[in-house]
């Protein structure tokens, strides 16, 4: 039994490889691109708009809106980074209805790649907003005895993004997978449905624990921007 | 070994790709779409209110334009109501002047009426007592009468003086027919000859005399030769007591129409006229 769509080569070639979770990803990034380019290929600017531009300008205000409750001042500058998070992880989860296809954030390879991303991007974004000065100082904020628990904080959240991820995504592949084997009618069903739900709710979770870790590194040159809701602890869900 | 670090770095390449091209082909284009479309609602919004704002101005404009429009009726009719009331009022003094005029020539026709009346009245009394002295006269008119109205006339005719001789002598001798003697009596004979011998002493030469009856002379004589007349009769009596009687009545009329009437005087100028003239 495979635990992780990393284990179905399809193709090698010494250290390069075609995966089932390269594979299973560029099909996303296909349906992605291509319905994208679809719906937006006649966007209407006007009072009646086709069903489709509608779903999508409610997904993509919706996520803008969620971002700057999160406390961004400028949501649109992250919608690109954090909206793509959602959307990959969202549609992830909604593949497994597809007999055949498993979702490439079963794979530890691909949400440790994602949660490396998000420990690129939070000092990325963090001096592009304050400055390497400024965002380096953080570090060491309140006092320098600080330093190495922030460090630890950082690396240790990244982990936790990664971790967090795969184990929801791969135990709910895994559960359905067993279950067919064990009861193979109605059960795995309600469990395929609690599966998308789990798979919805770890979209949010990890893009907006992105969104506030880019937050709290690009707080400091904006004091007043603080978030509606409560910053979540590094290691919440 | 669940991490393979090949399929990492592969899927963190794939994630940013995927990244840009989402941010070219669906980010983007639908931010756009939904400012160009929240402009497009921000647009409509602002021109619905230069709309409003326009229609309110012109809303004003007219309360205002009602507003002037009612100020003018309401003048206009102040206006309408004082002119009204004016041309009231002049009518009502026309009428009144007119009813005057009338009133006035009613009063004038009412007052002449009067005075013709009386006037009338008074020539009716005057002619009636008049004839009823006459009427009593000729009907007193007996023979002790004519008798004495044939003394007096004799007598008369003894005591002319000298002028009135001369000039009945004169006109009896050019004189081609008899004398008339005109008497509102039948003149009994001696009568005749006592007037013929008066004549007789007048006159030397005998004149002829012709004797004649005439009620109209109320009791009394008359004397016609040559133009020559004398006479005495109530007639005479009675009709310059007429004359007199007139006389005063226009004195009257005279007097009642007085200066401080002078709308009155033409009246009463054609009334003495009436009178004179009658």
């Amino acid at each position: 039994m495979r635990l992780s769509p990393d284990q179905l080569i399809l193709w090698q070639h010494g250290f390069v490889k075609l995966n089932g979770t390269i594979a299973f990803t560029w099909a996303l990034m296909l349906v992605l691109t291509v319905g994208s380019v679809l719906i937006t290929r006649r966007l209407s600017t006007g009072m009646i708009r086709s069903r489709w531009q509608n779903l999508l300008e409610i997904v993509v205000t919706g996520i803008v809106g969620q971002i700057g409750e999160v406390g961004l001042r400028r949501p649109r500058v992250y919608v690109g980074f954090l909206g793509t998070l959602f959307l990959f992880v969202a549609l992830s989860a909604l593949g497994t209805v597809i007999p055949g296809f498993e979702p490439p954030t079963g794979s530890l390879s691909t949400t440790a790649a994602l949660a490396l991303c998000v420990f690129v991007a939070v000092p990325f974004y963090g001096i592009e907003e304050q400055g390497l000065g400024g965002y380096l100082k953080t570090y060491i904020e309140l006092t320098v005895i600080m330093l190495p628990f922030n460090i630890i904080s950082e690396v240790s959240r990244t982990l936790a993004l990664a971790v967090r991820l795969f184990g929801n995504m791969m135990s709910g592949a895994m559960i359905l997978a067993i279950l067919l084997t064990i009861t193979p009618f109605v059960f795995p069903i309600a469990m395929s449905v609690l599966g998308l739900l789990t798979g919805m709710v770890q979209a949010y979770i990890f893009s907006i624990l992105a969104a506030v870790y880019i937050a709290s590194a690009t707080r400091a040159r904006a004091p007043k921007a603080k978030p509606k809701t409560g910053t979540p602890p590094p290691t919440a869900a | 070994m669940l991490i393979d670090w090949f399929t990492v770095g592969a899927q963190a390449l794939n994630f940013l790709i995927l990244v840009w091209l989402l941010k070219r082909f669906l980010y983007r284009p639908i931010i756009d779409a939904v400012d160009a479309r929240e402009k497009l609602i921000a647009k409509e919004r602002a021109d619905a209110d230069a709309i409003k704002t326009t229609a309110e101005a012109e809303r004003d404009a007219l309360q205002k334009k009602n507003a002037a429009f009612d100020r003018q009726r309401a003048d206009l009719l102040d206006q309408a109501t004082k002119e009204a009331a004016a041309e009231r009022q002049r009518l009502l003094d026309d009428a009144a002047k007119a009813a005057d005029a009338v009133a006035a020539k009613r009063q004038t026709l009412l007052r002449q009426e009067a005075t013709s009346l009386d006037q009338d009245v008074t020539d009716r009394a005057r002619a009636e007592v008049f004839a009823i002295a006459g009427k009593v006269l000729k009907d007193l008119a007996g023979a002790s009468l004519e008798e004495r109205v044939g003394d007096i006339f004799i007598r008369q005719l003894q005591g002319l003086g000298d002028a009135s001789r001369s000039a009945i002598a004169g006109a009896l001798k050019t004189a081609s027919g008899p004398a008339l003697v005109r008497s509102s009596f039948e003149m009994p004979e001696t009568q005749q000859e006592a007037i013929q011998d008066a004549i007789d002493k007048i006159v030397p030469a005998k004149v002829p005399l012709r004797f004649e009856t005439a009620p109209a002379l109320i009791g009394g004589i008359e004397f016609t030769m040559a133009g020559q007349k004398l006479a005495w009769n109530i007639a005479d009596y009675l009709s310059t007591l007429q004359t007199g009687v007139e006389d005063l009545i226009a004195a009257k009329d005279r007097q009642a129409s007085g200066p401080d009437q002078p709308s009155e005087s033409r009246t009463d100028q054609t009334t003495d006229h009436k009178i004179q003239s009658r």
